[in-house]
């Protein structure tokens, strides 16, 4: 009995040495939604460590917590990493940012970044940021790879009467996630990329109201597909749509996937053409590197193929020939800015072009009440705040839900 | 020979009595035994030394002055309503419906700091405390009235109470949502800080949860006294020995059943108020987190004895803070530092077994030769 307490006694103490002395110094804390086994923030932890090499810090210096819903835990993980002495705290989940928000009230010489977040300019904190890919604009190439992908099944005469809508137009299909602004100025990025290089196209959205949810995904694709749809784009994060289009293109349907986030050639050998993905080491180089110079962070970051935070992933076998070519083009004029995605000439809401439209919500009421969006003959996306805006319902996409 | 054969390998039967020497001493061996199988498995998955791992795991729950009294936070609301389920279950009545009945007191607590955030700062605590108790005792009296009149399936029942808990929550977020689009509540009265419970050391609430532990521990003696020293204790501990038992000593077993869960649900109901306001100051249906199920847990490990409860709350809020911990500084997937933490579980609720059982090995085989000879 005295022996074994004894024993215990002794590795107590053992413990409590060592829980003295195995701190380290923390710079830098990071708060996930998920972990590595979930795309979105793989890409996320990717970026970070590829940004923390090109900067000179120690992964040591990285607070991790990984799984944290988007609810008050996110504040206590804020609180956690602030006392650890954390100079940046990041979160990378759009509904974190009210509690770090709250954080960054409270700790005024720690930066707070909420990636995707929309509220950081509203808030008039110093410290407190928002950070947003110009994700249209590879949305708007990805459209690009399956223009080519139409026009060579259009040429071929592989199409049937079920793949044209009333008007004659080749139908598409979008599986999104929610019908927020970043979802519509995704698919109407897409939509126009697509219209750049084949014109005649009609596009149906659908909405699963999750971001992740392959059952769902996989069967709003599947639906999408008996509607005749030849693309099957996607704004959600799992691999459910890819898989639905591979099996029917399998079984001899003429319908192809354009992904997001990820290569999806792994499930969709066949029917995969491509996936807009993101580049999230460059918003976090830059991060890095303006903390380690003691220099200001901006409130709202958003960049696209100038710096090349955003790209398209690999061309599949089943893309159309040429489409390289296309895809280049797309994305030199893009850098250049002699193509805008957004661009006023392209598109028409209710039959009529769009000169004017406000982009910033300044009072909480869910309607744009301020701001100036189109200028230059073109809809500034993400220039006012980070998040995207673009809202308008554009003619020649309808949306199913 | 083949009487020998015939014997078991051992025998199990149950303890009568077991002196607290004993007993401390079974649980400091099934600690030891956790903290080297755990170690094992540490040095196998992550390869490193398993003391550094388990000192991470101190300083993922006490490392700072901040989670010291984080962890105390998490520990006074698990507590709260391990608390409350402590009535129920000391009568066998299975309420597992502690997650809606948190919930119910969450959103209550939540309506009472929107709209009647213009009450005197007294009033307005003792408005939440009392709403959020009634609530939770409504949801606690609705499986209770049903099993006293009609002897429903109170697991079931409490269990259904619990989903349309939910259910309401997720109604209730979309009603309140902010901002939109974040399917969230947000943080409420962000600016006024309305209803947040305050620091006892500070001028800002959330610097410490000196509060928290006042009003859980006013709960946990009260609860302490009622099960052990009042009348309608003694009738709850009769009707959880046998029912017959109190309908023959003349006890009006229905009328202790809904009086029970009115009692249960209301101190369930008062951890959502704790929460609530004292921690999170928003609703979501991951407000209950589990919490009403590892109460469970709690309460039964604990015989019902709300001052054990502490002991067992602060073990599991510790281990779950030292898993995050683990998986934070260790890089490796928090799933992993579960499984370590998991191990420690699984031994020290194990020995519970040794503790109420006694096992006896056969005697060695030599001398049941002898005794065949």
């Amino acid at each position: 009995m005295k022996k074994v307490l004894a024993l215990v006694f002794v590795a107590v103490l053992c413990l409590s040495c060592l829980a003295g002395c195995a701190s380290n110094k923390k710079t830098i804390g990071v708060i996930l939604i998920g972990d590595e086994n979930e795309g979105y923030t793989f890409a996320h932890i990717d970026g970070i460590k590829k940004a923390l090499k090109a900067t000179g810090y120690s992964e040591d210096e990285v607070v991790w917590y990984y799984n944290v819903p988007e609810d008050e835990t996110t504040y206590d993980k804020c609180v956690d990493a602030a006392e650890q002495g954390c100079k940046v705290v990041i979160t990378n989940s759009y509904a974190h940012q009210t509690f770090a928000q709250k954080a960054a009230e409270k700790y005024a010489d720690v930066q707070f970044v909420s990636m995707t977040g929309d509220t950081a300019k509203k808030s008039n904190l110093k410290n407190f940021h928002n950070a947003f890919n110009a994700t249209y604009e590879s949305r708007y190439v990805s459209g690009v790879v399956a223009g080519a992908k139409i026009k060579e099944l259009v040429e071929a005469g592989k199409l049937t009467d079920k793949n044209y809508d009333a008007d004659g137009k080749v139908k598409v299909g979008y599986v999104g996630a929610f019908p927020y602004a970043e979802v519509v100025s995704g698919y109407t990025g897409f939509f126009l990329g697509i219209k750049s290089v084949y014109e005649n196209v009609s596009m149906e959205v659908s909405f699963t109201n999750s971001w992740f949810d392959i059952a769902a995904e996989s069967s709003t694709a599947e639906k999408l597909i008996a509607d005749g749809c030849v693309i099957i784009g996607q704004h959600a994060d799992s691999t459910g749509a890819p898989s639905a289009c591979e099996a029917a293109n399998k079984a001899g349907t003429v319908v192809y996937s354009v992904g997001y986030n990820v290569d999806m050639l792994s499930v969709a050998p066949n029917a995969a053409l491509t996936s807009s993905t993101n580049d999230w080491s460059v918003y976090y180089t830059y991060l890095f590197n303006q903390l380690k110079a003691g220099k200001e962070i901006a409130t709202d970051w958003s960049e696209g193929y100038n710096t090349g935070a955003v790209c398209i992933t690999k061309l599949g076998t089943s893309c159309a020939e040429g489409t390289q070519q296309l895809v280049d083009n797309a994305e030199k004029a893009l850098k250049d800015g002699s193509v805008h995605v957004f661009d006023i000439n392209t598109f028409t809401v209710g039959g009529e072009p769009v000169n004017s439209t406000f982009c910033f919500d300044s009072d909480g009421d869910f309607v744009y009440d301020q701001v100036e969006a189109i200028k230059d003959g073109y809809y500034h996306e993400s220039e006012y705040i980070s998040a995207p805006s673009f809202n308008l319902d554009v003619d020649g996409i309808t949306k199913l839900n | 020979m083949s009487k020998s054969k015939s014997e078991p390998l051992f025998r199990i039967s149950k303890r009568d009595d077991i002196s607290f020497k004993k007993a401390l001493m079974i649980r400091a061996i099934a600690l030891a035994a956790a903290l080297l199988v755990a170690g094992i498995v540490i040095i196998m998955i992550v390869h490193v030394n398993p003391f550094k791992v388990y000192g991470t795991m101190f300083l993922g729950a006490f490392g700072t002055r901040m989670r010291s009294w984080v962890t105390v936070r998490d520990i006074m609301t698990l507590l709260c309503i391990a608390v409350g389920l402590a009535p129920a279950f000391a009568m066998k009545f299975w309420n597992v419906g502690a997650e809606g009945q948190i919930l119910i007191g969450g959103i209550s607590t939540v309506f009472c700091m929107k709209y009647f955030d213009n009450l005197p700062t007294f009033v307005l605590f003792l408005v939440m405390i009392i709403t959020s108790m009634l609530c939770g005792a409504i949801w606690g009296f609705l499986p209770g009235f049903f099993k006293a009149n009609w002897n429903t399936n109170e697991t079931l029942f409490t269990l259904m109470m619990n989903y349309i808990a939910i259910q309401f929550t997720s109604f209730m977020v979309a009603k309140w949502e902010n901002p939109f689009g974040s399917n969230s509540v947000g943080i409420v009265n962000n600016d006024s800080m309305r209803g947040w419970l305050p620091s006892m050391f500070s001028s800002s609430p959330g610097d410490d949860y000196g509060w928290n532990v006042v009003i859980v521990m006013i709960a946990v003696v009260a609860m302490f006294v009622y099960l052990k020293y009042s009348k309608q204790g003694y009738e709850i501990s009769v009707v959880g020995d046998s029912v017959n038992t109190a309908r023959y000593a003349g006890i009006r077993v229905n009328k202790v059943y809904i009086r029970t869960m009115l009692i249960s649900g209301a101190v369930c109901g008062l951890a959502g108020f704790v929460a609530v306001s004292g921690a999170s100051h928003t609703i979501s249906t991951s407000t209950a987190g589990g919490r009403g199920f590892t109460a469970i847990i709690v309460a039964w490990l604990a015989k019902f004895n709300t001052f054990t409860m502490i002991f067992i709350s602060a073990l599991l809020i510790f281990l779950d803070k030292g898993a995050s911990q683990i998986a934070s500084d260790y890089h490796i997937n928090e799933h992993v530092s579960q499984i370590i933490t998991s191990i420690i579980l699984f031994f020290l609720l194990g020995c519970e077994f040794f503790i109420n059982y006694n096992v006896k090995f056969k005697k060695s085989s030599k001398k049941s030769k002898e005794v065949a000879a």
